[in-house]
């Protein structure tokens, strides 16, 4: 897939996620938008997973410790095949297995995730089974910026780097905003990169919205015998201008206008990567 | 001169004990190190994670002999229950060992979500439980644990009271496809079970059998209720004893039945009394429309008394004379 076919995908699983989002009148909007694209590239050129071969114990792992950003991955998840779109108008109803985070209930998904501060222990305990069996899978995990505040991040950090897991990638989608405001403000956690750096990581810093980029440094481990960081840069409501960084959209709903209007934006968007391409 | 060590039996417990023919054998947590050892060595993929814990878990032999098979986390118990679940969804039998006053408090948003909710089958071994640290003091008991994991869907609580249930907890988890608990002391316990005895899960078994007051009990309480119950034969009571070692699911049925066939229920666990076997037992009785008198024994609510293991259990009445003394009682008003 090219980066402009990736690049007009992203484009479509905005819309997807937003529709659902609108529908349901729930869900994580801000940070579906900053992290979506990381989720695209992951999920159609690096992890070595599918629909058939979930069940295989070499598959690559992807756990979403950020996972109240669940309707990102369900718009990936749906348009990877491993569920028709059409389920995911039951979001949010009553005993839809798409609740809002992420649950193994739901084909593709590893772990039941959300509460925050869980999904780095989780894949250093996938990551260390693959090395103990000398299974040559990858493991990925989605950590939100504000997240990080939670303090079992850095014993998962620790003991990932102690146990020298090169093919343990943490992605942090570093979008600068939480729930309240600017993480800066709400409790700094800046700056990251020498903190990952301090615990033992590699770190790499991309621009998470650039296919490429996020390509080339999600393709192999950043170096050997250290866990990867790589610090996603994002915009949160990434592709809407109404909602890009702008905090009350962390879990906003879009009204009729709002979404008559994304939708709008998004259309036109679309046109002018087929223009550019034509 | 240093003072007399605190014994959990008095000296007309152990005579009793004698009499009885118990024998006095390991601890429980040194059973559960053992047993886990040999299941190793037959599965290579089993592993044991610990949180600077080997020692107090009684595996420094285990690592030794399997080094590629003790995963050390260090001091970090959240990090070794979200590890020890993702081992296991990775496929692995995977063995958390922490003290169960830090396992089940501090990780218990991990057990919740990482190892129950989403169904990994770790087994989470909380050693040193109840009041087996004694005078390290309430920071280091665990009396919430039955009750904190008992409301949280999909997990098996196994609470052994000798040797013979420890053995049999740990083989049970290690084929067990769902999250397990398992709560050992660190006392000597003695051996309870006839040899033909089967340790089945969620099956209490019954050590000794009456119709006047039936004791209910888990884990290293239940020796003393059956020293209480031969005492009071001696009185011409005959005195029902249940080790029900798995606390949930609870063997209902026998609860039940205990309820409808003796005169009265006395429930022992080394525990707070909120939350435990008692209120579990309490709950299928009165649901049942079996109506009975009924105690339950363990840690009150309140700041727990100081002392070692025995002086705690004397104190509030786990012993051999104090549970015959209020089973008799609960008699006279039946
Ligand atoms: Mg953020």
């Amino acid at each position: 897939m090219t980066d402009r076919e990736l690049e007009l995908k992203s484009i479509q699983l905005r819309r997807s996620l937003l529709r659902h989002i609108y529908h349901a009148g729930a869900g994580h909007t801000g940070g579906s938008l900053s992290c979506v694209d990381i989720l695209n590239v992951l999920y159609n050129r690096i992890l070595r997973v599918s629909p058939e071969t979930f069940g295989d114990p070499h598959r690559d792992r992807y756990i979403q410790s950020k996972g109240h950003s669940v309707e990102a991955l369900y718009a990936v998840l749906a348009d990877r095949g491993f569920f028709p779109e059409a389920e995911l108008e039951t979001l949010c109803r009553y005993q839809s297995p798409f609740v809002g985070h992420p649950t193994r209930k739901v084909p593709g998904i590893e772990m039941n995730t959300g509460a925050l501060g869980h999904g780095l222990s989780i894949s250093v305990g996938l990551a260390l089974a693959g090395k103990l069996d000398a299974t040559p899978y990858r493991v990925f995990t989605l950590l939100g910026d504000g997240e990080l505040a939670e303090g079992s991040n850095w014993e998962a950090a620790m003991a990932a780097a102690h146990y020298n897991l090169d093919h343990l990638t943490a992605i942090v989608d570093h979008n600068t905003l939480q729930i309240t405001g600017r993480t800066r403000d709400v409790c700094s956690n800046e700056p990251l990169d020498e903190k990952f750096l301090a615990f033992g990581w590699a770190v790499r810093s991309v621009n998470g919205h650039h296919f490429a980029e996020l390509t080339k440094v999600l393709s192999q481990p950043a170096e050997t015998g250290k866990p990867t960081c790589v610090i996603a840069n994002t915009v949160k409501g990434r592709g809407v201008s109404f909602m890009e960084d702008v905090v009350k959209w962390h879990h906003g709903v879009p009204s009729d206008a709002d979404f008559e209007r994304a939708m709008k934006e998004l259309a036109a968007a679309e046109n002018r990567l087929r223009e550019v391409a034509a | 001169m240093s003072a007399p060590a605190s014994s959990l039996f008095s000296p007309a417990a152990k005579a009793m004990a004698e009499k009885l023919g118990l024998k006095m054998g390991r601890a429980n947590l040194d059973e559960f190190a053992a047993t886990l050892l040999e299941l190793a060595k037959a599965n290579r993929n089993i592993v044991a994670v610990t949180s600077d814990s080997r020692g107090s878990g009684k595996l420094g032999p285990f690592g030794e002999a399997l080094p590629g098979q003790l995963i050390e986390i260090g001091i970090a118990e959240q990090n070794l229950v979200g590890i020890t679940a993702g081992l296991a969804a990775a496929g692995k039998k995977a063995f958390g060992v922490s003290p169960a006053c830090f396992l089940t408090a501090r990780s218990l948003e991990q057990i919740k979500n990482d190892v129950c909710y989403s169904d990994v089958p770790a087994v989470l071994v909380g050693i040193s439980a109840g009041v087996s640290y004694g005078a390290l003091g309430s920071t280091h008991h665990s009396l919430h644990d039955l009750a904190a994991l008992r409301a949280i869907h999909n997990i098996s609580i196994i609470v052994p009271a000798d040797n013979f249930e420890a053995r049999g907890a740990v083989r049970a988890a290690a084929q067990s496809e769902q999250p397990v608990f398992i709560r050992l002391g660190k006392a000597a316990m003695y051996g309870l079970h006839k040899p033909e005895t089967k340790f089945d899960p969620g099956k209490a078994i019954t050590l000794r059998d009456g119709r006047d007051v039936a004791f209910l009990s888990t884990g290293e309480t239940v020796v003393h209720c059956l020293l209480a119950a031969a005492k009071l034969a001696e009185q011409g009571l005959q005195c029902r004893v249940l080790s029900l070692h798995t606390v949930k699911p609870l063997d209902t049925e026998s609860v039940l039945r205990a309820g409808r066939e003796c005169r009265a229920i006395v429930t022992v666990e080394e525990h707070s009394v909120h939350g435990g076997l008692g209120e579990g037992c309490a709950a299928a009785l009165m649901q049942a429309g079996v109506s009975v008198p009924f105690r339950i024994v363990g840690i009150p609510d309140e700041d727990t008394v100081t002392g070692a293991q025995a002086d705690i259990f004397r104190h509030y009445g786990i012993s051999m004379e104090g549970l015959s003394h209020l089973a008799g009682s609960l008699l006279c008003v039946a």
